[in-house]
């Protein structure tokens, strides 16, 4: 691979209220992580309120899972671990100053979000097609029909907030690349972005097991 | 290349004239203009508030209900919750003084991040709007804490709207947090170490640290609420097959560390007061900084003496009760700091300082009466009773009202470059005291007597008590509204005011013109010494 020119300090340039570039840096990077802080709070509740559901209504959330295609959902679940695995070749990409193989891993690693998301959304397709959506047209027979429906809401809140998290990765993804192709990027912002986007991966690797593995676990 | 920021130094005109026009102020990134907008904002939102709790007051006069249909009441102590917690406690210290004073307490130009702080302010006012919006088309009636399934289901206001609002709040609250945090992490001049930093500084990053980590939560409640309210899915109602204790629970794990949002900035704001108007380094100053934390993380853990008669376990409401008494050690701290820094103390009354005592004390009897509704037994005697009410007006109003407007006067100079008029400032402050002790002295009284709190009737027997405080509540409203006529006749006709009226310590006052320059200082300060230095000399600048 061509190994394109280092990034230069002229690159990122300093914001009015800083003093150096250094310091610049630390803030934008704990102004990440604190942000991270406040989302696990955010899932955190639904979270909570999905453990507590669940341990009440054992028979219902078994159920409920039982519904949800456990292939796609572990494809969905390696396909997040390898863009994961792309984002950090990215950050290593930029700081490196190795425009090109950025370009490339960023895409890859939006192409794998997309994935994704195109299955996420056929999930969601086949739910729907299931009549299993949480609201008036809910339908299931059986005595656990009404738990089964809040196993779904919880379903969609947390995979929908999730999904949302994926979309906003994936916009910010696009200005990377963007950015890259014009060679105006910083490269801390790359290693800022990949916290986000491995944040995000970290949720849905405790939102697989909790939604899609009970099966497993009770078998 | 000059994107450095020394732009603005030889333009030596100060923040509030450095720019003119509506949209210099409505898309400043200053902190100090922003702080200025919050300030504009929660002023009105305070009254705004102030009108529906003087409405709730009328109504009791008597004891029947009267002047409004028992289900206007509830809709008039709701909205008056509403507005008072989310839209003028919660910004009023943190986002207002604490907006103007961090950056230039830590020796800083700006915020870390000065557009995320206009978009707070920007979320605060798309928030504000929509419960004006909420007002209008009704208002609702569930009470600031949104219970369920009432909430979800029963009532028949409109919950999803304020909801909606509180939730938009939520996101200003956690970005000024972030703000802060990382401010106090990143952005501190050289000199300044963690140790050098004003009380106020901490305290405000102890909130911070709480907005930071518990409106979330509070975010994705509202949500399911709101779920809940539109899809008709059981999570929070009973008869759907949802649990409305873990609503509460979900609830308080918020509400309570946001009790906290409400009063440790008000501590923060008193210590800088205490000191500057006794001429004394603070006793102690590790122990109040440190019990900032203290409360900060302690808050955290109490939030189920929320829940003693709500069907919570015995065990769990006794821990919760242990665990209550224990944020009175950090509280009591600073008390015990703030008496030994007076002592021998070379005090001076101005207003400010009238303030500062009137904290001490309201807070006192406000945090001794907490101890009481956090013993189990007494709080099934008193729980949702006046006395719960009397006792958090006590901490808010009596605390970080009085703290906030404490601090107001106290930093006007430094905000507006004039003095306020000091004979009036006291009459208000007087007014102020005196109003609100016989406005809430008596519900103390009522609620040890039984009344239960929300409702519009009550037995003829409680009428003298709430006369009483009726009465107290009038001159309470003559006491805040008096500062606003004579702050706004002050920046036109008040006297100049210098560097450093106060002849205090820190880096806004020996640094920094009144009113600062754009960026605060000349020149970044380096820091040589520990705060509150009144032993070795002031810089009066
Ligand atoms: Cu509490």
């Amino acid at each position: 691979m061509v190994e394109a020119e280092p990034v230069g300090p002229h690159h990122t340039p300093l914001r009015e209220q800083f003093e150096a570039l250094g310091q610049q840096r630390e803030a934008d990077t704990l102004g990440m992580w604190v942000f991270l802080s406040t989302e696990i709070l955010f899932f955190g509740g639904v979270i909570t309120s999905y453990m507590i559901y669940r341990s009440l209504f054992a028979p219902a959330f078994h159920i409920g899972s039982g519904h949800l295609d456990l292939v796609s959902g572990t494809a969905m679940t390696v396909i997040l671990l390898a863009s994961s695995f792309t984002m950090a070749l990215s950050v290593h990409a930029a700081e490196h100053g190795l425009r090109r193989r950025l370009m490339l891993c960023l895409a890859l690693t939006l192409v794998l979000g997309l994935a994704f998301l195109g299955l996420k959304a056929h999930e969601y397709y086949h739910v729907y097609q299931e009549r299993l959506v949480p609201g008036s047209r809910f339908h299931l027979e059986g005595p656990h029909a009404r738990e089964v429906q809040l196993f779904m809401m919880h379903y969609f809140i947390m995979t929908g907030m999730h999904a949302l998290h994926m979309i906003i990765g994936a916009g910010m993804l696009i200005f990377l690349i963007t950015y890259a192709a014009r060679n105006t990027y910083k490269n801390y912002t790359v290693e800022i972005c990949g916290l986000y986007w491995h944040f995000v991966d970290i949720v849905w690797l405790f939102l697989f097991p909790l939604l899609y593995l009970f099966e497993l676990r009770t078998r | 290349m000059s994107t450095h920021p020394h732009l603005h130094r030889d333009d030596p005109k100060d923040y509030l004239h450095c720019e003119y026009g509506i949209r210099s102020w409505l898309f400043t990134t200053d902190h100090k203009r922003i702080a200025i907008l919050y300030l504009v904002s929660i002023t009105l939102m305070f009254f705004v508030g102030g009108a529906f709790a003087t409405l709730v007051r009328l109504e009791l006069i008597t004891p029947q209900s009267d002047l409004l249909q028992p289900e206007t009441y509830n809709r008039m102590f709701t909205m008056h919750g509403i507005v008072m917690v989310w839209f003028f406690l919660i910004p009023s210290i943190p986002a207002v003084l604490g907006n103007f004073l961090i950056p230039m307490m830590v020796g800083a130009r700006d915020l870390a991040f000065p557009r995320i702080n206009l978009l707070s302010w920007w979320l605060f006012t798309a928030s504000g709007v929509f419960v004006l919006i909420t007002i209008f088309i009704g208002g609702v009636d569930t009470g600031w804490t949104f219970y369920t399934p009432f909430s979800t289901f029963y009532s028949n206001s409109y919950a999803v709207a304020a909801a909606l609002a509180i939730f938009i709040n939520g996101f200003s609250t956690i970005l000024t947090g972030l703000n802060f945090i990382v401010t106090v992490h990143t952005m501190r001049a050289p000199g300044m170490t963690w140790l050098r930093l004003p009380l106020f500084v901490w305290s405000n990053y102890a909130t911070a640290v709480i907005m930071v980590l518990a409106t979330p939560v509070l975010a994705i409640t509202l949500l399911l609420v709101g779920i809940e309210r539109v899809f008709r899915v059981g999570i929070f109602d009973p008869a759907l097959g949802g649990d409305p204790i873990l609503f509460q629970h979900l609830f308080w794990f918020y509400s309570h560390p946001a009790v906290y949002i409400m009063i440790l900035p008000g501590m923060g704001v008193v210590s800088e007061l205490v000191t500057a108007f006794s001429r004394k380094r603070i006793f102690g100053y590790h122990f109040v900084a440190f019990a900032s934390m203290a409360i900060a993380l302690f808050g955290f853990l109490v939030w189920g003496h929320h829940l003693f008669v709500s069907g919570q376990s015995l065990y769990a409401g006794l821990v919760f009760s242990l665990l209550s008494y224990l944020v009175a050690v950090p509280s009591a701290i600073k008390v015990f700091n703030w008496t030994a820094t007076l002592y021998k103390g070379s005090v001076l009354l101005a207003t400010p300082m009238l303030y500062a005592l009137a904290f001490i004390g309201l807070f006192t009897m406000g945090g001794l009466t907490g101890l009481f509704v956090a013993a189990l037994g007494v709080d099934v005697h008193v729980h949702d009773t006046y006395f719960v009410v009397a006792h958090f007006h006590y901490i808010m109003v009596g605390g970080m009202v009085t703290a906030y407007m404490g601090g107001l006067h106290f930093w006007w100079p430094k905000i507006s470059g004039r003095m306020y008029p000091e004979g009036w400032a006291k009459i208000a402050a007087g007014l102020i005291f005196f109003g609100f002790n016989l406005t809430f002295f008596p519900q103390f009284v009522l609620g040890y007597l039984g009344m239960p709190r929300r409702y519009a009737t009550y037995p003829p027997e409680f009428q003298v008590w709430n006369v009483l405080s009726t009465a107290g509540a009038s001159i309470l409203a003559v006491g805040y509204v008096v500062p606003l006529f004579y702050l706004f006749w002050s920046m036109r006709y008040g006297k100049i005011a210098p560097r450093n009226p106060w002849r205090a310590s820190g880096l806004e006052w020996e640094e920094a013109d009144s009113p600062p320059i754009k960026h605060n200082f000349e020149e970044v300060p380096t820091v040589t010494k520990e705060a509150y230095h009144y032993h070795e000399g002031v810089r009066l600048g």
